[in-house]
């Protein structure tokens, strides 16, 4: 989840000479570094402004420590879809089937545990993996047979939305057992003496704390000893606070609550893992160099079919979870859905710096945009807006963030 | 003969940092063929886009008498109503659209908005016969072939009531038969009194229907030639094309003796490719060429020699369609039908066309140099970030790429710099032989001589170096052995001692006659 620590701008003067110099030369640098990722710090302050402009018109509802749980749960799934949709859209391709793999994956779960009554570990298991066989298909057709993703994809949507109808035969079903239903609605257990606290949350935030704070002295460290640039040490704390903090702020407003719900838990650990995968792993580099130039990546020797395939196959699966948790929190399959997810995760994708050509993006950005998306939505229900208005809002904002993005390149000059 | 109908005076063109053309004069006489030739980058296109309009009057220096009249065009469409009609190499014409509607594109016979499609069919079949294209005018373009396409472009041509018609390289993509027929179709219109400007660098021919020929080289124009008097030899107009002193440096290297008995690094037998959509063109035939460890080899050719797609099409089969012959390393048969496998081999290929095959962009100096071999940094499958940021520093001081850090993105930097990393990502892969396409092509001399450093480097190292360039100086300057190459076909071997520039200019302009 770093960004990138080893960013240093050109002009920034060498730091650490003398007090007030030195604290130009940090400020210099830290302005620096927004300007070099601007898409992505731009909306997390986007973020931070209608979190704060949301708190204060809702006179404070809105980081209460349940709107907080609420909101997480509200838009797990479209953060879950937004992470695999942000690897699609890299390769260069979209994906349009995942509203309809979602409701498919919920039906069929129902199917499995209602009216099979198959054990729910079981069903979750078989879940997975008729998403991966949908996305498998569609990324073999994709990927090996040439056809265009959106058209697949397009097929796909409408092909899956029919099938969860003939599944279901028009019916809502459920519910499904508390197992499942946990995955969904449930958090962390209790344990321990009475804090006031959630004490697993509380345990998990202080676990998280440390493993930041390892990785990050890790790197420096490592740095140090390839002899490589690393960062001012002022700035390198100042950032090590900062992610402290924000950590640190997250675990006590849920753990004054209900604690972490767990698909919090589930949703940190893809967001940590994918993050991780996007930016270390051969993969995920394959994923960005064929995205950015095909020709280029195909000379260099990656194997660009495969790894199309592999993005889609790994979309399947994601979007089989989504619609397993869509399910759970419903308490029921219903033919209608996931009805409009696939386009909000394409929004959460573009507002989170994706590009329409590929290449650009990264997890952190989805999520990011997801989130914008969220507390929009979620801001506006506290503000009983209608949902007429809501769609104006939140289409003006996906317009917002992609024009500032074009205007604020063509205005560098790149 | 008749006067002039085209005069260029005195023409100047600068673009950022670089002169294209520093003083270049043209009278062309009406009626005649006219042919334009010199090496490649010597600025017979860009002459060719002052005269058309592409590059609007006031970019340049210099005047233009078009019929004895000051011309100033703003843009093509200006340069068109003068009746001068430009077709380029690559052709402009749109494939789904039928023949006649692409005749007529931008120039429909319509009234108030709706097409006359009476009048629209009345008048292409007309054009059609001028050119002699025996095909319905409703057929798409698609449907066609290349050489037919050619001749819709000049019935396009014709439909704007064209005097002079300038043809960029027009048989450069053609075969023998269909560059026939066109050379036949241009001097059937000089008989109707249109005059042609004809850039092309086949001597032949240029011989067979050009009436004079003006030499351009390193953007002047050095002198025009009656085709048609006694003196006029191809060696005549190859010694035009580069009687030109060695101004660039190279780093003093010591020829390679090859070792006694060593099989070569790289052998390739008897290789045939066929383009990739016009099956019954062979792009390369039958070429064989070898080269040894530490051994520097240059491929010399003009544009359309198959020079690259022999180059590709050996590398993984990226280019063409395989049509027989062998990859041998070290005196073994290698498998080279996918880049995985060549690169698996040791092979390398440095792209002529760094910012399409060779480099993404958008992403970071370090991220590029890395991904040939993301391998060597990574365990499991896991980018070792810090290894791999060693590595590209490492390459960013030993080739000397100019950049703040190794995180700047490549789209940023200057071609030199690009070209730079495009060398030290192969450089990284490690291979044993490297394939050079036009290494220090678009870059400037302070670059280029840091470039032949490396490449010099590389071969003391061992490693075998196949170099290909269309610039002479630089394989004379650089190789041990020159292989010449002209349409898909080898013409000659040249060691480093007998090479020179008209002995590699008489090869590469050779070609089987064109058949009447």
């Amino acid at each position: 989840m770093s960004t990138d620590v080893t960013d240093k701008t050109p002009a920034a003067a060498p730091p650490g000479k003398g007090g007030p110099a030195a604290g130009e030369g940090l400020l210099r640098l830290v302005l620096g570094g927004l300007r070099r990722n601007m898409r992505q710090y731009g909306m997390l302050i986007a973020l931070g402004l209608i979190v704060v402009l949301f708190q204060f018109w809702t006179g404070g509802d809105l980081l209460l420590p349940r709107n907080v749980s609420n909101l997480v749960l509200q838009n797990s799934y479209i953060l879950i879809l937004a992470i695999g949709m942000m690897l699609v859209i890299i390769a260069g391709h979209i994906d349009l089937s995942v509203g309809s793999i979602t409701a498919f994956v919920g039906a069929f779960a129902a199917v499995l545990t209602v009216q099979h009554h198959v054990a729910w570990p079981v069903a979750l298991v078989l879940c997975l993996l008729v998403g991966a066989v949908a996305g498998s298909v569609q990324g073999f057709l994709i990927a090996y047979f040439g056809i265009p993703s959106f058209i697949v994809t397009l097929a796909g949507m409408l092909l899956f939305r029919g099938l969860t109808e003939i599944l279901l035969k028009g019916q809502t079903l459920g519910p499904f057992p508390n197992g499942l239903q946990k995955i969904g609605n449930g958090f962390l257990p209790e344990v321990g003496p009475n804090t006031n606290y959630h004490n697993l949350t509380l345990l998990l935030g202080i676990v998280l704390i440390a493993a930041v704070v390892w990785q990050e002295v890790r790197d420096r460290r490592r740095q140090q000893e390839f002899s490589l640039d690393v960062v001012p040490f002022k700035l390198f704390l100042l950032k090590l606070v900062a992610l402290v903090a924000a950590v640190l702020a997250l675990t006590m407003l849920l753990a004054s609550y209900d604690g972490a719900p767990i698909i919090l838990i589930i949703l940190g650990v893809l967001v940590g893992g994918y993050g991780y995968v996007m930016r270390n792993s051969v993969f995920g580099r394959h994923i960005y160099a064929i995205g950015g130039n095909l020709p280029a990546a195909k000379l260099s020797g990656v194997k660009d079919k495969r790894i199309t395939f592999q993005v889609f196959l790994n979309m399947g699966v994601l979007a089989a979870l989504a619609g397993l948790v869509v399910a759970a929190r419903l308490n029921a399959a219903s033919p209608k859905a996931g009805d409009g997810f696939e386009l909000e995760a394409i929004a959460s994708s573009f507002i989170g710096g994706a590009s329409m050509s590929g290449g650009v993006g990264t997890v952190l950005g989805a999520i990011i945009g997801g989130l914008v998306l969220g507390v929009l939505n979620n801001g506006m229900n506290l503000l009983s807006v209608g949902t007429d208005w809501q769609q104006v809002i939140k289409g003006l904002a996906l317009l917002a963030a992609v024009g500032f993005d074009v205007w604020n390149k063509r205005k560098s000059g790149s | 003969m008749a006067g002039p109908v085209l005069e260029m005076r005195s023409i100047v063109k600068t673009f950022p940092g670089v002169k294209a053309l520093s003083d270049v004069t043209l009278t062309v006489r009406q009626g005649e063929v006219h042919a334009i030739c010199g090496e490649n980058g010597a600025g017979k296109s860009t002459l060719m886009k002052v005269l058309s309009g592409v590059h609007p009057h006031g970019t340049y220096e210099g005047e233009i008498l078009f019929e004895g009249e000051l011309c100033r065009f703003k843009d093509i469409r200006a340069s068109e109503q003068h009746g001068i009609v430009i077709i380029h190499q690559e052709l402009a014409l749109v494939p789904y659209l039928s023949i006649a509607e692409n005749i007529f594109l931008g120039n429909e016979h319509a009234t108030r908005g709706l097409i006359n499609w009476r009048e629209t069919l009345r008048h292409a079949t007309e054009l059609l016969r001028r050119v002699g294209l025996d095909e319905h005018p409703e057929t798409r373009v698609a449907d066609i072939g290349v050489g037919k396409q050619q001749l819709v472009e000049i019935a396009k041509a014709l439909s704007k009531e064209v005097k002079l018609l300038i043809l960029d390289e027009p048989t450069a993509a053609l075969n023998d038969e269909d560059s026939g027929k066109l050379l036949d179709l241009i001097l059937e219109l000089k008989n109707q009194g249109i005059t042609s400007i004809i850039i092309s660098h086949k001597l032949n021919e240029i011989r067979r229907v050009a009436d004079s020929v003006t030499i351009i080289r390193d953007g002047r124009s050095i002198e025009t030639l009656d085709v048609k008097a006694e003196g006029t030899t191809e060696d005549r107009i190859i010694s035009g094309m580069v009687g030109r002193d060695l101004d660039h440096r190279f780093p003093e290297r010591t020829p390679h003796t090859p070792e006694e008995g060593a099989a070569p690094a790289l052998e390739i037998r008897n290789w045939t490719v066929h383009h990739p959509i016009d099956q019954q063109r062979k792009v390369v035939e039958d070429v064989s060429i070898s080269v040894r460890r530490g051994e520097i080899v240059g491929i010399a050719g003009l544009m359309g020699a198959g020079r690259t797609e022999l180059a590709m099409s050996v590398f993984g089969r990226t280019y063409g369609r395989y049509a027989g012959g062998t990859v041998l390393k070290d005196g073994t048969e290698i498998r080279t039908k996918s880049v995985a496998e060549a690169v698996g081999h040791g092979i390398a290929y440095v792209t002529e066309d760094r910012k399409h095959y060779g480099l993404n962009l958008i992403d970071t100096i370090n991220r590029n140099i890395s991904l040939t071999a993301l391998k060597k940094v990574a365990k499991r499958g896991v980018v070792d970030e810090q290894a791999e940021r060693q590595v590209s520093e490492g390459f960013r001081t030993s080739m000397n790429i100019k950049a703040p850090t190794v995180f700047e993105p490549v789209g940023k930097l200057s071609g030199g710099n690009q070209q730079k990393v495009v060398l030290s990502k192969w450089i990284f892969a490690g291979p044993d032989v490297l394939i050079l396409d036009e290494p220090t092509r678009g870059i400037d001399v302070g670059a280029k001589y840091e470039i032949y450093t490396v490449i010099d480097q590389l071969a003391a190292q061992g490693k075998a170096v196949v170099f290909i360039s269309s610039e002479l100086p630089e394989l004379l300057g650089m190789c041990d052995r020159i292989y010449t190459m002209a349409a898909g076909r080898l013409t000659g071997e040249v060691p480093r001692a007998e090479a020179t520039q008209e002995v590699l200019m008489r090869q590469m302009t050779k070609d089987k006659e064109v058949t009447r």
